[in-house]
């Protein structure tokens, strides 16, 4: 904490440490211990009154260097370590790379397990937005909308406890399919959610999207224009927001994407209010998914038989998923062992986060948390 | 710095113009407030739509899945039996040494002698959980419990040993 101090005291004065030399410049820490940054994120603020000169995100603090742990790992075990990167989209995680492991080892997946994992996915994704709904709204003073989120996804976990054997890091998809099949409860179980959530959407907007405070609060604050979507790297909800068409289901299907009718929700605004709008639609068009696949799940395996021990070729191997924050891919070095040479995650959050200090400048401080709100930050994602 | 800071105006929406816009928003704003304000009121007087469990008092009729991952044990059945054969694939599956198998080797009835397991060890505060070791067996000696509740005071008591005391294997367990 003495290095902190010594940064407060000439950061001001000195132009490497973010401050201008002027008076009259304030640097205060937002976190790593605050409720509004959802995690131990450390933002050293630069403020000339209230307005926010530059944000410097400190990193590191939940680092748990995963990508080195996964190199000592086999390729089945590796998994498991992923679901603790974005905690919120598990099932996404643990796909991107079973996808990977799956392409180097060219096995073919059965059809079952593919509507499994996609069903699975669009189920994740619902129930992250719905986190993100509600945390979003606590964080701009409105604390009732977190306990209607947390009952939608409440249902989500009874399913996913059911199917899996956890509520949030599942390790459910595994190399060649799934690791068990479905439970027999889990068809009439998504229906009621469905009936539960179609009953239920139409109080997220008269509680939130139509609320005078909130819609001041979020329009016109924190906008990003589609140029600097693209060269900061944004992708999902963030980019979509500013009009950038990223959605990796759209552009790269995977699975069975390719065969199912959703749309990709875009919006042209860029501010924090078409970030919240995107992901409430796509929770409308995940639901649309999960109705055209429920009722038609093929018969057959729920796993491809893979060898007992898996071997990758040597090579390096890429792969791509549209988790709920935006595109994860995951990079496999293989020297033909057991276990990875090298793996790298190329995580959704790092590149939302690194727009936070471009919109975030020129804005009052009490803006700050719409901003991170939208841009729906999982810090240990970001860390890993 | 040589980037220069771009000073945007914070902005909020513009009134409709005019007396008559301004009643207009005040009129739209106080809309959208009671409208929030009657789902708050609807939830407060219809108490059957509120879903909260009343955790601790419900434990006795708290009902988990069966496939709920709480901690990995061994059945044993009345005779004292289990059907670990010491194989050590469970050791293997588990990606942070959450299971260690101590094997001895016993000599059975007809003199020949046969690998057993004397201890599975297993540290219930490495394990995430993840399932590998379940799906590893190929004798279905380990399952998943439903026990959830694992905190204790020491930590030496989250180290287990898995096989009660003077258990043997199952007959025709390979």
């Amino acid at each position: 904490m003495y290095r902190q101090t010594e940064i407060i005291n000439d950061a001001s004065q000195n132009p490497s440490l973010g401050g201008s030399g002027e008076t009259g410049d304030l640097i205060i820490n937002v976190g790593p211990q605050h409720p509004a940054t959802h995690g131990v994120l450390h933002l050293v603020i630069t403020l000339n009154g209230e307005t926010i000169k530059k944000v410097e995100p400190h990193l590191g603090f939940i680092h748990r260097s995963i990508e080195k742990m996964c190199e000592s790992l086999s390729y089945r075990q590796f998994i498991y370590v992923t679901s603790r990167m974005d905690y919120l989209s598990s099932h996404i995680n643990n796909h991107a790379c079973a996808l990977c492991v799956e392409k180097g080892l060219q096995v073919e997946i059965p059809p079952r397990a593919q509507v499994i994992r996609v069903l699975m996915d669009e189920l994740t994704r619902i129930a992250s937005h719905e986190l993100w709904w509600g945390a979003m709204a606590m964080d701009l003073g409105a604390f009732t909308p977190f306990f209607h989120a947390f009952r939608e996804r409440e249902s989500i976990n009874d399913i996913m406890e059911e199917t899996c054997g956890a509520r949030l890091t599942m390790n459910y998809i595994v190399p060649g399919g799934v690791m068990q099949d479905l439970h027999p409860n889990f068809q009439n179980k998504v229906k009621a959610f469905m009936q539960l959530y179609k009953r239920k959407i139409h109080e997220y907007d008269e509680l939130v999207t139509g609320n005078i405070i909130f819609q001041n609060r979020m329009k016109n604050i924190g906008y990003l224009s589609p140029e600097d979507a693209i060269s900061y790297g944004c992708s999902g909800p963030t980019a979509r927001g500013s009009g950038v068409s990223c959605d990796i289901r759209k552009i790269y299907p995977y699975e069975i994407y390719d065969k199912l009718e959703f749309d990709e929700v875009l919006e042209t605004a860029g501010d924090s209010f078409a970030r919240y709008m995107i992901r409430i639609r796509e929770m409308q068009q995940s639901i649309r998914i999960i109705e055209q696949l429920i009722d038609n799940i093929p018969e057959g395996d729920f796993q491809a038989k893979t060898k007992a021990v898996l071997k990758l070729p040597k090579g390096d191997f890429y792969s791509r998923v549209e988790t709920a924050r935006g595109e994860l891919g995951v990079y496999i070095v293989s020297e033909g062992g057991t276990t990875p040479y090298r793996i790298k995650f190329r995580s959704p959050g790092f590149s939302n986060l690194s727009v936070l200090d471009h919109i975030a400048r020129g804005s009052k401080l009490g803006d700050l948390v719409a901003m991170m709100g939208t841009l729906d930050l999982v810090i240990p994602d970001i860390d890993r | 710095m040589s980037k220069e800071i771009n000073h945007k105006e914070p902005s909020s929406i513009p009134p409709s113009g005019g007396w008559g816009g301004y009643i207009k928003d005040v009129y739209r704003g106080v809309k959208s407030l009671l409208v929030g304000m009657k789902r708050t009121m609807y939830y407060f007087t219809h108490h059957k739509e509120i879903i909260t469990q009343q955790y601790p008092d419900n434990r006795e009729t708290l009902d988990l899945p069966d496939r709920f991952k709480g901690e990995v044990v061994m059945p044993h059945d009345e005779k004292n039996e289990h059907r670990c054969t010491g194989c050590q694939a469970c050791e293997l599956a588990c990606p942070n040494g959450t299971i260690k198998v101590i094997t001895q080797s016993v000599i059975l009835a007809d003199g020949r002698k046969k690998k057993a397991i004397d201890k599975l060890v297993y540290h219930l505060e490495l394990c995430t959980m993840c399932n590998l070791c379940i799906v590893a067996c190929p004798s279905d000696a380990i399952v998943m419990a439903q026990t959830f509740e694992h905190s204790v005071f020491d930590r030496n008591e989250l180290t287990k040993i898995l096989n009660n005391p003077g258990s043997k294997i199952m007959e025709g367990v390979e």
